[in-house]
């Protein structure tokens, strides 16, 4: 065979691979869904509009649309807190509490820092969120690294301790009046949303922009920052030398020693770099979001993105992908609830997903046995 | 000096069994599957379930007793999904109990609109009798079981060949096999007992403590007994006693005002003490050696 000929076989595999990959993912999303009806049914309710409402309050129009991608901006960043650590071996589920001192800190900054200029003022905050998730991260790396202790424990527990910290001790000590949430940021802290693009001196002169300008359209700028890190990511993971020493470890840590990289290292950069991320998403949700930090504003993404990473095979144009699909479900909900369809079957398609998806992967692990064994014969 | 009387106030201290109860239960569960290898975060979402399973129960027969039995089986039910497709087909422990706890969260918030018509608070149910102690408070039946349950899982897991084979398949599952011994049918039993402990905590929440289901009210429970867990060094007796120690961090946070810690702090205390433990600063907790991973016949 010929060099090119031995090229062209290797994209026919890679595009076979990711074709498989797509498949067994759409066949977990389906059965979800198909399971899903028995709730559907159960409830007494009927399927076609508990799925029509799925799909209009997902899809239905633009604006829904966009809330769609808005609502699955923090999936896709928790989504990429989980991937990467797990690249190199490590299952952060400490993307909950990563996010909520995200959060917290940008929501600190976009109150406490006044008169900076806007672009100045809302990079600081962004950066502080993503300083705290790294923290956040960098703990439990740090403690695996050097201390062997099981960064699945180590990150359940630092998930609570934010919680404490943030959510119930920082609230309670900087609030003013009797909101459960930190005063609201200074508006130069705010993100630029999609729907006051069409107002910005220069952006707003980009041609129809203002068929975006509507009332309740929540999207905003925190989604680009996602399509951006999903490349970032892409680029790091394959062509970098970190990418190829992160991969080595996950693949096989004391052969990827053996050969002069150190797991420890690797480890760490791992886990900062997820929790930095998973911060971003927390930080988005107050800066563009809410525009304060505030009881709830978790909403369990970071155990959603667990969800995220899994069906997007750990990669990151998978994630996003992954992403639009729960966000896409959790913005339907909204519409399913308001045609009297319990907005939760919702959470128990996500968790459906989750069990068919671990399932089916030992089913193509049986598959591949079986068909070594044959060809062994 | 006020604050050190409150501490060490006598019921302050008898009402720390109560708050003790759902985790000594779940931890124990914990120590049955995680002795056996098997790795379990979703204790969380088993007690969810069961808090809500004992509410319908006792509410659908005016029974209370038929509400725990309710539970046990609620608890089961979700550790028969873990054990079918983490010990069965083998599929990754974590990933598939991070699915159970979501899976229980929407689960109880989509039967309540279901079967009661309501997004927060389940309606009133008959509650489990309050038995006198002491004549200074009052304990529920499921604390009594839960303090007996410590020296009966000590004996069965040191005492009985049952026991030293659950240890054996967690430490070195290879070495049980060649003895003879059916590695995953023990792993799927002691998966299924620690989900049933984990429901009958839940019922502890809803009708022992309360009498009704509100959402969500496990808050976290199920990670404390993880935590009661570890800090026990996988020992029902040490799991006793930290799942102690963090029931006395749960009742002082309630009801002592101290001058200088916020209590929303103290309540982290439990979650402090187990990565400190776990990361070996003061006597380090070495978890069973083969926890996580499936068992292959044939591989080592």
């Amino acid at each position: 065979m010929s060099e090119l000929q031995v090229a062209k076989t290797e994209t026919g595999d890679k595009i076979k691979n990711v074709m498989v990959e797509l498949g067994f993912s759409l066949a977990s999303i389906i059965i979800a869904l198909l399971v899903g009806l028995i709730f559907i049914v159960l409830a007494d309710e009927s399927p076609r509009v508990a799925y029509g409402a799925l799909y209009v309050g997902s899809v239905g129009s633009l604006r829904e649309f966009m809330n769609t991608l808005w609502r699955s901006t923090p999936l896709i960043f928790t989504g990429y807190a989980l991937a990467l650590p797990f690249k190199a071996g490590l299952f952060n589920i400490g993307g909950e509490g990563q996010l909520l001192v995200g959060g917290f800190a940008a929501g600190f900054v976009g109150f406490y820092f006044t008169g900076l200029p806007a672009i100045l003022h809302v990079t600081l905050a962004v950066l502080a969120g993503m300083v705290a998730g790294a923290i956040w991260g960098l703990i439990p790396g740090i403690l695996k690294a050097f201390k062997g202790a099981h960064e699945v424990i180590t990150t359940i527990m630092l998930n609570y301790i934010a919680v404490a910290l943030t959510l119930r001790y920082g609230i309670n000590r900087f609030r003013i009046g009797g909101r459960q949430a930190l005063p609201i940021i200074q508006e130069t802290a705010e993100m630029l949303r999609l729907n006051e693009l069409a107002e910005m001196p220069v952006l707003g002169r980009i041609p129809f922009v203002e068929i975006f300008a509507l009332p309740g359209l929540r999207l905003h700028f925190n989604f680009v920052l996602a399509l951006i890190a999903a490349l970032i990511l892409w680029f790091l993971l394959w062509k970098t030398t970190t990418g190829y020493e992160l991969r080595a470890v996950g693949f096989n840590a004391s052969a990827a020693e053996y050969g002069g990289i150190s797991s420890n290292k690797t480890i760490i950069i791992a886990m900062v770099i997820g929790g930095a991320l998973a911060g971003l998403a927390g930080a988005g949700e107050v800066l563009g979001t809410h525009h304060t930090f505030i009881s709830g504003m978790d909403a369990g993404y970071g155990f959603t993105g667990i969800a995220v990473a899994l069906l997007g095979r750990n990669h990151p144009f998978g994630i996003v992908l992954a992403g639009l699909l729960f966000g896409g479900l959790s913005q339907g909900g909204l519409e399913m609830q308001f045609v009297g369809v319990p907005s939760e079957i919702v959470t128990i398609i996500q968790a459906l997903v989750i069990f068919f998806v671990a399932s089916l992967q030992m089913l193509k692990w049986y598959l591949a046995e079986r068909k070594a064994k044959g060809e062994a014969e | 000096m006020g604050t050190i009387r409150e501490l060490l106030a006598i019921p302050l201290l008898l009402t720390s069994f109560r708050f003790a109860t759902p985790l000594i239960l779940a931890a124990l569960g914990g120590i049955f599957n995680e002795r056996s290898g098997v790795i379990n975060i979703a204790l969380e979402g088993m007690m969810l379930f069961g808090a809500f399973a004992a509410v319908y129960g006792s509410g659908l027969t005016g029974n209370p007793w038929i509400g725990v039995l309710y539970s046990m089986i609620a608890g089961l039910s979700f550790a028969l999904i873990l054990a079918l497709v983490c010990v069965t087909f083998k599929a990754n422990q974590i990933v598939v109990a991070t699915g159970i706890n979501i899976f229980a969260s929407g689960l109880t918030i989509y039967l309540l609109q279901v079967l009661f018509g309501v997004a927060g608070t389940s309606p009133r149910v008959p509650r489990l009798p309050a038995v006198r102690f002491l004549g200074i408070t009052r304990y529920n039946p499921i604390t009594f079981i839960a303090v007996a349950l410590v020296p009966i899982v000590w004996f069965i897991l040191f005492k009985t060949p049952w026991g030293l084979r659950i240890r054996a398949i967690g430490e070195h599952p290879s070495a049980a096999d060649t003895l003879g011994v059916n590695v995953n049918k023990y792993r799927f039993i002691c998966v299924l007992i620690s989900g049933t402990l984990a429901g009958l905590a839940g019922a502890h929440l809803s009708i022992g403590e309360g009498s009704a289901f509100v959402r969500e009210m496990t808050q976290g429970r199920g990670f404390i007994a993880l935590a009661a867990m570890i800090f026990g060094k996988w020992h029902p007796v040490g799991a006793f006693g930290a799942a102690m120690l963090f029931g006395y961090a749960e009742a002082i946070a309630i009801r002592v005002d101290f001058a200088y810690i916020p209590s929303e702090l103290i309540r982290a205390i439990p979650y402090f003490i187990t990565i400190i433990i776990l990361a070996g600063f003061i006597g380090k907790a070495i978890p069973p050696k083969a926890i996580g991973k499936p068992y292959f016949k044939g591989e080592d």
